[in-house]
């Protein structure tokens, strides 16, 4: 047990955490960006309110879920130990700037990140509490024609103060009634200094993880002359450009989307 | 040349230091960086002061004894080569160039520029050695070695302990060094025998210096004068992990051996 313990309280051991809570927290992101996709489907958020109904109900996800957060804090934890303890490594600053060449995210990935923690603690706040602990998310009813395909929506208010959902078939029609999360988002992007929040984050994000995700390989000493181009194009174009832009894009949308109205 | 120079002047490891400024007069371009020290130094002493004190003991660049923080860079502006080598046309007349000592917990002043660096030497000695059996001397070249191989380990061992990497380092790391020190025997046969023991002590050695932790932000590669290249961190990384979590031989007790 000791060893363990010795190993994780060495240098290197407090890196491996570092890298391995990042990797998974990279991962998540996939599917949370991949999730979130159904915003884009103009289906008056059935898809979405549906995801997110499947999201907070389905067991399994709920321990990934806690999985996630507690990774997110074991990250900013570590983070924050390996900062104070490499600040105590050079206790006299230079006088003159450093001009060696580093890439300015590898510098800057405490400011980042601690962006980055900002903005989990603003954005759950607005959509994850509200959703999970509030009953300032309204509801929603889609009945669907089973024959037809065809989907009206109405507001839905529920007797019950602790409905969560409910999914019915009448006749031929399909009657699925759900939080409308939609609708949340919908109004929060439609205010311009709440998209702006989002935009920096994102942007951020991208910073974080063009040095982050490559970051995390060489610390694990998965470095190799055939696969470490292969990570980091990845870590570049799909971890720093794809994801953060695919995130970014939806705030601005719905901003646009909410003005064209 | 005509330059302006400020230096860090500190009487001792338990005294506090501060910039002074020097003119550095008629220097010619083709001096090296140590030998314009010389001359200040001569016209300081001429002037009865306190010369300024650096390292140095080579001056062609092998010996890793000089050091100097200059404008902002471990051995100056050049790349790949040590301030004994560099030289006086690599700045231009005029100039102000500002020198400071490596600054890290774990390399102490011991006045002015000059700098204990006896951390590297505790993390040698911790486990930056290889056992050889004593009796006749055996024939050259009787293990096969790949010639990659040998060339990398080669490449690893051409590190001269100078510091610039823990100089360069946001964090003051000293993990370049002790990467290449882990490297330069452990991917050699003659190396195989204390292979996990010896990445483990060098780098609860390393711990124990009080240095900082790599963020893989690349400045000690670009600033080291031996061009030591990151993929020793990591080969180091995979070794100590191996060695922590999959490899069941006991950890050699080294608290007895070296100092
Ligand atoms: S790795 Fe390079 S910079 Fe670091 S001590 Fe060795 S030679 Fe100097
Ligand atoms: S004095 Fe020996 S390397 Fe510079």
């Amino acid at each position: 047990m000791s060893e363990i313990k010795q190993t994780f309280n060495s240098s290197l051991g407090k890196k491996l955490i570092m890298a391995l809570t990042g990797l998974f927290l990279c991962t998540f992101i996939i599917v949370h960006l991949g999730g979130n996709l159904f915003l884009f489907k103009d289906d008056q958020g059935y898809g979405f309110n549906v995801y997110a109904n499947f999201l907070t109900h389905f067991p399994p996800i709920e321990v990934i879920a806690y999985l996630l957060y507690l990774a997110i804090i074991v990250h900013a934890f570590y983070a924050l130990i390996l900062t104070l303890s490499n600040k105590k490594s050079r206790p006299v600053a230079y006088a003159s700037q450093s001009k060696s060449p580093a890439s300015w995210s590898s510098k800057n990935m405490g400011l980042l990140g601690s962006i980055l923690l900002l903005f989990i603690v603003i954005h759950m706040g607005d959509f994850w509490y509200k959703y999970k602990f509030t009953d300032t998310v309204g509801f929603k009813e889609y009945r669907t024609n089973v024959l037809t395909n065809q989907r009206t929506v109405a507001d839905f208010k529920p007797v019950d103060p602790t409905f969560e959902h409910s999914v019915t078939t009448v006749n031929d029609e399909e009657i699925v009634r759900v939080k409308d999360l939609h609708a949340k988002v919908a109004t929060t992007f439609s205010c311009w200094w709440y998209v702006l929040i989002y935009v920096i984050a994102m942007v951020s994000l991208s910073f974080h993880l063009v040095h982050g995700f490559q970051s995390a390989f060489q610390t694990l000493g998965w470095t190799h002359r055939k696969y470490t181009p292969v990570v980091k194009f990845i870590g570049t174009w799909f971890f720093a450009v794809i994801i953060p832009l695919g995130f970014a894009l939806m705030p601005v949308v719905y901003f646009f989307q909410s003005i064209s109205k | 040349m005509n330059l302006t120079l400020k230096v860090w002047r500190q009487k001792d490891a338990n005294s506090s230091g501060k910039m002074v400024s020097y003119k550095a007069e008629n220097i010619s371009p083709d001096m090296s960086f140590l030998e314009m020290l010389d001359v200040v130094n001569e016209s300081l002493i001429h002037k009865g002061d306190e010369p300024i004190h650096f390292d140095h003991d080579c001056r062609e660049g092998i010996c890793g004894m000089c050091s100097l923080y200059i404008n902002g860079r471990p051995h100056g502006p050049k790349r790949a080569i040590t301030t004994c080598q560099l030289h006086m046309r690599s700045f231009h007349d005029g100039e102000t160039i500002t020198i400071e000592p490596w600054r890290a917990a774990a390399f102490p002043v011991i006045k002015d520029l000059a700098v204990d660096r006896s951390a590297f030497d505790r993390i040698q000695q911790a486990g930056g050695y290889v056992s050889v059996n004593t009796g006749g001397v055996p024939d050259a070249n009787i293990i096969p070695i790949p010639k990659v191989i040998a060339d990398e380990a080669f490449n690893s061992a051409t590190c001269i302990g100078c510091g610039a990497c823990v100089a360069a380092c946001k964090n003051a790391s000293a993990m370049l060094f002790v990467s290449a020190k882990v490297s330069q025997l452990g991917m050699l046969p003659q190396g195989q025998p204390e292979r996990w023991s010896r990445v483990q002590s060098m780098v609860a050695q390393m711990d124990e210096e009080g240095f900082g932790n790599c963020t893989n932000t690349g400045a000690c590669e670009a600033e080291c004068p031996k061009e030591i290249t990151l993929t020793n961190i990591s080969r180091m990384n995979n070794d100590f992990f191996s060695a922590k979590l999959f490899r069941e031989e006991k950890v050699h007790d080294h608290s007895g051996g070296g100092e």
